[in-house]
């Protein structure tokens, strides 16, 4: 482990006047799970999509270390490179679970997409492979034909983490993936993920509002706030000891447990 | 002399002034050069509606000269009302020998087939397209699917036939079924059978597309690759009758079906008028 | 059996001949002349001038006789005349501010320099059927006012300009691309989605323009001004290199001023949406200008999720000719494609049937 996977370097994104992240800089290490904290306007899912190569920075880079390429500019590339790299090594997990899905198709047709694209052409291994990664998120098989329309909340944010997976990345964006489901939805998703996370030794950076998804699930923290990052450390130590004010506050927001 | 006016008309040779014939060859060429690429040209209006060929016959009208002897098909028929319209249209306007024999034509325009008569070197084979963007069903917007195309990122087209197979347990994509040319650009065949698809593949002829509405030219440049979509273990496959023609008793074509009587009786012959009259050793009328 | 199709060409033949029979009608009614039409029937003349993009009443005229008064057919026929003729060079732009106007409106002030002027409009008739046309009554001429020596009519639209209060129009001197000769690619400028409004069906535009009104895309509209009358219509010939006006057209111009919010860097201005038909055809300018204003949500940064918003919705879909054609292409023989869904509908259908044999035959046999 001699290179970080994915640096930030001073990234900052404005929209009109307003700035919605400032000077962000960060490494996230091989199999490091990155928390991104803060209240809702605090620019967390603005820096996620600018890391994800979804919206340019105005000032600043990010490298990510390419398995296929070596280290490369994720802004600099061509959008042909940067839509392979998003659908090879890289997921994203979408908050609401039909931005990242085909409500249209069946659950296999979904699990199968990324492997078509990468050129699977074998009917039989490309269902095989999506009825394989349904039981991993825990999915009856006799769904696999159906439409995620008749998918629950919770089944549908599964098969969408499914679909990333398949072509098995080794970085994952989330953005509030626990978000908007039932509090016992979201503690078997965050079991789910935490399992999948420690068996496919996956790297992930989670934007989240929820300071006990981001215990569970992270290893450091950043905590946001006004497009700024305001505090930065191991997650246990950032949720436990607070020293910014801000960090303190959001603590002491949450219910004990 | 294509560029003069002809006797007693107030319109130029074939129709179309000699400034946009250029502007559609050019277009020709290009999309001769990249094989199963879409191109933009700036298609005229037409005195025949969209959708009911103007595309071909614009690519007709430019690249024809009273040389050539065309001929004209619809649903592989040369009698059908909209193939008779058009081919009288330049029977009118280019003074150009026609004919119903596939041998003999120079260019063949046509809707929804291919001729079963084997093309040669040096014919044109020029088809009438409504929705040259394969993947529109997928995705309406222009913008995104010329990205696809860019980018070659098919993954969409597999996907649906992904869920045809788990639908059905088969690919039931029947007309219009996807192909791509060349190991680079998916296509649209136009709305052909997919019983015709393996002849597009490495044919002698040019096959030049038009689209009038959606104004786009694409071409299959002679002997060119063209490769049908599928799964290694779901092979491409095409239509087959349990009957033969009753006029020629081919089993090799492709067959129309007829009701016949009210009680639903049916009769299966070639949809290639010219190739059972062949067959059948007639006459051309 | 194929002599249904085998005799095409007669049939076309007898086709053309009966509909040139029902054209003309009952012969003991005299036949209209064009210039009836153009002078009767002046709207339906302006309107497939405006779709048509050709400002000729004779040949418009023409057009609909030819057509039997089916407008979408006479803005076919029009259309396909002009792609025919030669093109000499483009105009200069026309000024309407030199418009000898027959009627102008503003709704925005009660009164503006040059005045509200009615003019002939159908919005403060009643609409009661005159039974007197019926009855082929003469109408007396009606009065008209003496001609007003201002040469000049000033937009209500500079008047807020100069405020600072309205946008500008759009900075001159970008190349004029004719989408006629051009294919549309996208996203597209606003003189091209311009030119396309101009040409698309009126009937399309009214109904975006009244989702726009219906919460699906809000405008904020008020109407800057209307006018209509004639217009000078100047060319400068390459071998004068000066200009010299060739015609005079009547145009129907709508300039819709609308809210806008402002951003961070633009303070809160009123924008425009802008335009503009052959002879007198408020609505279609009307409407035009409301869905030009709609298409602007994103170069303004507004959420764009209406259709009327949706550049490529609207330009793609707007053009009669194209949809008339495709819609009606479904009357062509599609026969053979049929038949390929027949062959495998019927394989499926078999497929099915004998699974469900099988689980029978399982079921009987446990």
């Amino acid at each position: 482990m001699n290179a970080p996977l994915l640096s930030a370097r001073g990234v900052t994104r404005r929209f009109g006047g307003r700035i919605a992240c400032r000077e962000v800089s960060f490494d996230l290490w091989p199999g490091e799970v990155l928390g991104i904290v803060g209240e809702s306007g605090s620019g967390k899912t603005t820096l996620l999509n600018c890391l994800a190569g979804r919206l340019a920075p105005d000032e600043g880079t990010i490298t990510y270390d390419s398995a296929a390429a070596g280290t490369v500019d994720v802004h600099a590339l061509s959008e042909a490179r940067r839509r392979l790299l998003a659908r090879t090594e890289w997921g994203f997990v979408n908050q609401d679970a039909r931005e990242g899905l085909r409500m249209g198709v069946s659950a296999g047709a979904n699990i199968g997409e990324r492997l078509m694209a990468i050129g699977a052409r074998h009917y039989g291994s490309i269902r095989q492979t999506a009825s394989d990664w349904l039981a991993r998120v825990e999915i009856d098989l006799d769904r696999l034909d159906d439409r995620p329309t008749t998918y629950s909340g919770g089944m549908r944010q599964r098969l969408q983490i499914a679909r990333n997976l398949v072509s098995e990345p080794r970085l994952v964006f989330m953005d509030e993936p626990t978000g908007g489901l039932d509090v016992s939805v979201q503690a078997r998703l965050l079991d789910l993920l935490r399992g999948l996370v420690d068996r496919f030794h996956l790297s992930a950076v989670l934007v989240t509002h929820d300071l006990g998804v981001a215990r569970l699930l992270t290893h450091r923290l950043m905590v946001m706030q006004g497009g700024r990052v305001v505090e930065h450390g191991l997650t246990d130590q950032v949720l436990d000891d607070p020293q910014h004010a801000y960090t303190q506050m959001l603590v002491a927001s949450i219910l004990p447990v | 002399m294509p560029d003069s006016q002809h006797d007693g008309s107030a319109y130029n040779y074939a129709y179309l002034d000699e400034q946009t014939k250029r502007m559609i060859r050019r277009a020709i060429l290009k999309a001769v050069a990249v094989p199963g690429y879409q191109v933009p040209f700036g298609g005229r209006e037409m005195p025949l509606p969209y959708g009911w060929g103007t595309g071909g016959i614009q690519v007709t009208a430019a690249i024809i000269g009273r040389d050539d002897t065309l001929k004209v098909i619809d649903q592989g028929a040369d009698d059908t009302t909209n193939a008779v319209s058009i081919r009288r249209f330049f029977a009118r306007v280019a003074e150009v020998a026609t004919t119903t024999r596939t041998a003999e034509a120079t260019v063949i325009q046509t809707r929804h087939r291919v001729p079963e008569t084997p093309l040669k070197d040096g014919q044109i084979l020029v088809f009438q397209v409504p929705i040259p963007e394969p993947l529109r069903m997928l995705e309406p917007r222009e913008t995104e699917t010329r990205t696809l195309h860019a980018l070659s990122e098919y993954g969409v087209m597999q996907v649906s036939l992904y869920e045809s197979i788990a639908r059905h347990g088969r690919i039931a994509k029947t007309y219009n079924y996807p192909v791509l040319v060349n190991g680079r650009y998916m296509m649209s065949p136009s709305p052909i059978p997919k019983f015709d698809n393996p002849k597009l593949d490495r044919n002698p002829a040019l096959q030049l597309y038009g689209a009038g509405r959606e104004k786009r030219i694409y071409a299959v440049p002679p002997y060119t690759p063209v490769k049908s979509l599928d799964f290694d273990d779901h092979p491409f496959e095409i239509e087959r009758w349990s009957e033969c023609c009753a006029l020629c008793g081919s089993r090799e074509s492709f067959l129309d079906e007829m009701i016949v009587d009210d009680a639903g009786k049916r009769l299966f012959v070639c949809s290639d008028t010219d190739y059972c009259r062949e067959r059948r050793g007639e006459p051309v009328q | 059996m194929y002599v249904a199709v085998k005799g095409g060409e007669t049939a076309i033949e007898h086709s053309l001949e009966l509909l040139a029979d029902r054209r003309r009608g009952a012969r003991d009614v005299p036949e209209l002349s064009t210039r009836q039409i153009h002078e009767q029937l002046a709207l339906a003349v302006d309107r497939v001038m405006t779709e048509g993009s050709c400002y000729d009443r004779e040949l418009a005229a023409l057009a609909i006789k030819q057509a039997r008064g089916d407008l979408v057919e006479a803005i076919f026929l029009l259309r396909a005349y002009r792609t025919t003729l030669p093109r000499f060079g483009d105009s200069l732009p026309l000024d309407t501010r030199r418009m000898a106007a027959e009627r102008r409106i503003s709704s925005t002030f009660k009164d503006v320099p040059g005045g509200q002027v009615l003019g002939p409009t159908f919005d403060y008739s009643h609409r009661l059927l005159d039974f007197a046309l019926m009855a082929n009554g003469e109408h007396p001429a009606a009065p008209t006012a003496p001609v007003d020596a201002a040469p000049d009519l000033p937009r209500v639209g500079d008047i807020l300009e100069r405020e600072g209060m309205l946008e500008p129009p759009p900075s001159e001197g970008s190349p004029h691309r004719d989408i006629t000769r051009t294919p549309l690619t996208l996203p597209a400028s606003r003189p091209v989605r311009l030119q396309n409004l101009a040409r698309g069906d009126e009937g399309f535009l009214l109904a975006l323009a009244y989702s726009t009104q219906r919460g699906y895309g809000n405008n904020h509209p008020f109407v800057g001004e209307i006018r209509f009358g004639a217009v000078p219509v100047s060319f400068v010939p390459e071998e004068l290199g000066f200009a010299i006006e060739i015609a005079e057209i009547d145009v129907t111009e709508c300039d819709m001023v609308n809210q806008f919010a402002g951003s961070h860097d633009v303070p809160p201005q009123f924008t425009r949406g802008y335009g503009l038909a052959f002879g007198h055809a408020e609505r279609k300018a009307m409407a035009m200008a409301l869905v030009d204003r709609a298409l602007r949500a994103q170069e303004l940064s507004e959420t764009a999720t209406s259709p009327a918003q949706d550049e490529e919705f609207v330009l793609a879909h707007s053009d009669s000719v194209e949809a008339s054609g495709f819609v009606q292409h479904l009357k062509l023989p599609h026969y053979v494609d049929f038949q390929s869904e027949l062959v495998v509908v019927r394989l499926l259908r078999a497929e099915v049937e004998a699974r469900r044999r099988q689980a029978a035959f399982d079921r009987a046999a446990e």
